[in-house]
């Protein structure tokens, strides 16, 4: 194995690593959301308050994101910087939408006196979903990063073992969005 | 504009203030000193910026011994109030201070002290162990440090300003919660275990990796040294277990700053939730210290019994063995919060089961003596104490591991008694043998030995004074975190026994503070070569004083004691000296933590426009330092040669 490969080799081990240390601070959050979940107080429950068609349509979003994604890396495989700018700007405004939605039902929750503070169910659910979007916020800041760089030094080893790497944690928020999406949204529309 | 922070915030009793007041004139003389000598610039190109791991575990140790002394006072004054004051109503120690004592024993002790102690040998050993020139992700282990550093900052400062965390060492809510904890120091108890546990996080997955891809050609699983097998285990869990804390302390925080109730004891919040989740982490930690120390004893009793070890394959299987049971056991730290007998059965049989794992390992210890040719310098005497006050540890273990049993014993001294066999006689023995065994590889010289034995058997004597009086006190039902008890008990005896023996400890402690400033002074007659035991792996293959890459060629491992087989070998470099990269000095780390340290204290006093400012700095210096170009630089083929001469005392 030369360097180059080593050093890659040993980047992905590591991110993969650290994916798994993530994984387990969203379990830590699931579990406290699902012994909390019927905690509601004198607040609402998951039914009175969950939109399931905007839930549904931010899950179609980031699973587009996802493939838009899957286009940076292959382009770069191609060597074709034109499609992997086509990807960015794609994921890049997907990830915008679905935070925009986030943020929307977020607000609109407060403003109807439905905050975190109400209730410890309202808590775990601001918690555990706004992390989620924490994590999208810092892959958009990250995407961002990676243009500037590709624009200016241009496809360079290390950006193409970061490109590798972001293709990993978007997927992996992807997955975690989907739990969410069940967990939270479908079995607590049902409760 | 500053939050809550007014001039109200400097603490009013004398023993705090002191103690603070006597920290900043130590660090004052020390900065007058460094900039009387012009050490300022050395310092940061040599120590502070360095992103060589044997450099970074020096500085995690120094840490960890400074805290060291810090939690040793508290540990006096704590047995101070209990043995004197604790029957008369005029104690200089008030019950809020006391509170705040405990704590802050606990918390140190085991962050700061126990965790910079086995990150340090960490970083130390396991690259040179598995024959790497580095780890896997320099300027990572450098920020690691720095967060350990800026937590550790974080917690000292509190003496000063504002106050320490009364709630004790893991914080249960409700009492932690603002409600009842208003003051600043449940957030000082947060942020500086977050900003730390960041940082070991990091530095579990920097390890890991390290491990994982950076061995040596030829060290197949089979052929990794025990103590980087203990470290594996180690890691593992500090992957596993430390996000746990991470989300823990983050809802806590959540619940104090902004009124939420994750574990409030109104609006539907679940402080069991806290206790459970706590220990989730809080377990796993126990393993995560005392692995290590079990792989440094599975390094030292071969090498001191000039023998290989016994039953390597079993010692591994036990490693992992523990590594996975250890994360079934969590509930026995609460079996009274009443989750019924099916469950308490199921994590005390399990709890008992850990036993076996860990009886295999001592057992392997034995036999490998078992008609070796022993030698009994320090290394094996902290051995031998250990394999005593680990047992018995163990032994009491077992016992609150029923659940029965526990309904009376839990929260009474006797539990006390029993962690601190575990963590003294476990993690600390084990550290200051492989510190013993292991410090002529750095320096050249080894520790005096007469002192060393003093030391050691100071520590032991000490020990044993100190905590078995307080199985007895808790047999006689003494709580944990007593600040004051009848004098009618008849306990003022038996705790005074305690008091001696922790004074005992302190000079022991002494006594190691004078073994190493005497060997310093002594070095020149205490000088040895660079494998001064007899040792078998590959740490000792290297020169003494040991070059910043390592190793200077890469010749494949061939056999399980690496150096072992080289040495009988007779075998000299066989691959020739080719040009050598390592990385540059960076300033990330220190600035990244400067950013965390304000970060948090900018939280803990609400000074919310600070927290938001060092916040944006931390993201703009991560993206900073992700854009680093020419971040290595290379020593020739001529230049290593030459550097290897120059170690190795050949002329040129």
């Amino acid at each position: 194995m030369n360097e180059q490969a080593a050093v890659f080799n040993r980047t992905t081990v590591g991110f993969w690593v650290y994916l798994m240390t993530d994984c387990v601070l969203f379990a830590s959050l699931f579990a406290t959301f699902a012994v909390l979940r019927t905690a509601t107080a004198s607040g609402p429950s998951g039914h009175e308050i969950f939109e399931l068609p905007l839930a549904l349509t931010e899950t179609i979003i980031l699973l587009t994101s996802s493939y838009s994604c899957g286009f940076v890396l292959v382009g770069m495989k191609r060597g074709n910087i034109k499609q992997m700018m086509t990807g960015f700007i794609a994921t890049f405004l997907l990830g915008i939408a679905f935070l925009s939605i986030e943020l929307s039902e977020f607000t609109k929750l407060i403003h109807e006196g439905h905050g975190p503070q109400q209730s410890a169910f309202l808590t775990s659910f601001f918690t555990l979903v706004g992390t989620h979007g924490a994590h999208i916020t810092v892959g958009l800041i990250w995407l961002l990063v990676m243009v500037t760089v590709l624009m200016k030094r241009g496809l360079t080893d290390k950006l193409r073992r970061q490109i590798t790497l972001f293709g990993l944690f978007w997927h992996f928020l992807d997955l975690v969005w989907i739990f969410i999406f069940t967990v939270v949204y479908l079995i607590g529309a049902t409760l | 504009m500053f939050g809550r922070l007014t001039l109200d915030a400097i603490p009013h009793d004398p023993i705090t203030l002191g103690g603070f007041v006597g920290a900043m004139i130590a660090l004052l003389v020390i900065a007058a000193a460094m900039t009387y000598f012009k050490k300022w610039g050395w310092l940061w190109r040599e120590w502070l910026t360095s992103l060589d791991p044997k450099k970074i575990g020096v500085m995690y140790i120094a840490v960890a011994v400074i805290m060291l002394l810090r939690g040793l006072s508290d540990a006096l004054m704590i047995r101070a109030q209990q043995a004197v004051f604790a029957t008369s109503p005029n104690s200089p120690i008030s019950p809020e201070l006391f509170q705040q004592v405990f704590s802050a024993h606990g918390t140190i002790m085991i962050f700061f002290v126990a965790m910079g102690m086995i990150f340090g040998l960490v970083n130390l050993i396991v690259p040179l162990q598995i024959g790497a020139r580095d780890v896997a992700f320099p300027l990572l282990n450098s920020i690691s440090f720095w967060l350990f550093f800026a937590g550790m900052a974080l917690i000292n400062i509190s003496l000063g300003i504002g106050e320490f965390s009364a709630a004790g060492w893991l914080a249960y809510p409700p009492l932690s919660e603002l409600a009842y904890s208003p003051g600043t120091g449940v957030d000082y108890w947060i942020w500086s275990l977050q900003i730390a546990g960041v940082g070991s996080l990091l530095s579990g997955v920097n390890f890991l990796t390290t491990i994982f891809t950076m061995r040596r050609k030829g060290m197949t699983l089979k052929r990794i040294p025990v103590f980087v097998w203990s470290v594996i285990g180690s890691m593992m869990l500090v992957v596993a277990a430390f996000p746990i804390l991470t989300a823990t302390l983050g809802m806590l925080s959540l619940d104090r700053l902004f009124g939420m109730h994750f574990f409030t004891a109104d609006a539907g919040g679940n402080p069991m939730m806290y206790v459970n989740l706590i220990w989730a982490w809080g377990h796993p930690e126990v393993y995560i210290l005392v692995l290590p120390a079990f792989g440094i004893f599975s390094e030292i009793v071969p090498v001191f019994s000039r023998k290989k070890l016994f039953g390597y394959t079993s010692m591994v299987w036990a490693l992992m063995a523990i590594t996975v049971l250890s994360f079934t056991v969590w509930l026995h730290h609460f079996f009274t919060m009443g989750a019924g007998a099916n469950v308490n059965s199921f994590f005390g049989i399990m709890t008992m089961i850990i036993a076996i794992p860990t009886g295999v390992k001592v057992f392997n210890w034995l036999f490998t003596m078992f008609r070796g040719r022993v030698r009994f310098d320090t290394p094996m005497l902290w051995f031998m104490g250990f394999v005593a006050t680990f047992t018995i540890g163990g032994v009491t273990g077992v016992l609150l591991a029923v659940p029965g049993i526990d309904y009376v014993m839990h929260n009474s001294l006797f539990l006390v008694a029993h962690f601190h066999n575990m963590i003294i006689g476990g993690v600390l023995f084990g550290v200051f043998s492989g510190l013993t065994y292991w410090f002529p590889k750095f320096t050249g010289f080894r520790l005096h030995e007469g002192l060393g034995k003093i030391a050691f058997w100071l520590w032991i004597v000490g020990f044993m004074l100190a905590f078995v009086p307080l199985y007895i006190l808790g047999f006689m039902g003494a709580v944990r975190r007593l600040d004051s008890y009848d004098p009618s008990l008849g306990w003022q005896g038996l705790f005074i026994v305690a008091g001696v023996g922790v004074l005992v400890i302190c000079a022991g402690v002494f006594f190691q503070i004078v073994q190493v400033a005497y060997s310093i002074w002594k070095r020149k007659e205490l000088v040895v070569g660079p494998d001064p035991w007899g040792g078998r792996t590959l740490e000792w293959a290297t020169s003494t004083p040991i070059a910043p890459y390592n190793f200077a060629t890469m010749e494949p491992v061939t056999d399980r004691d690496a150096y072992w087989a080289i040495k009988q070998a007779h075998a000299g470099h066989a691959h020739k000296i080719e040009a050598i990269r390592l990385p540059k000095n960076s300033g990330f780390g220190p600035y990244i933590a400067a950013g965390a340290f304000v970060f948090g204290f900018g939280l803990i006093w609400h000074i919310w426009w600070l927290a938001i400012v060092a916040l944006i700095a931390i993201i703009v210096l991560i993206i900073a330092s992700t854009l680093r170009e020419e971040t290595e630089y290379e020593l020739s083929a001529e230049e290593v040669t030459r550097i290897e001469h120059k170690l190795r005392g050949v002329k040129a």
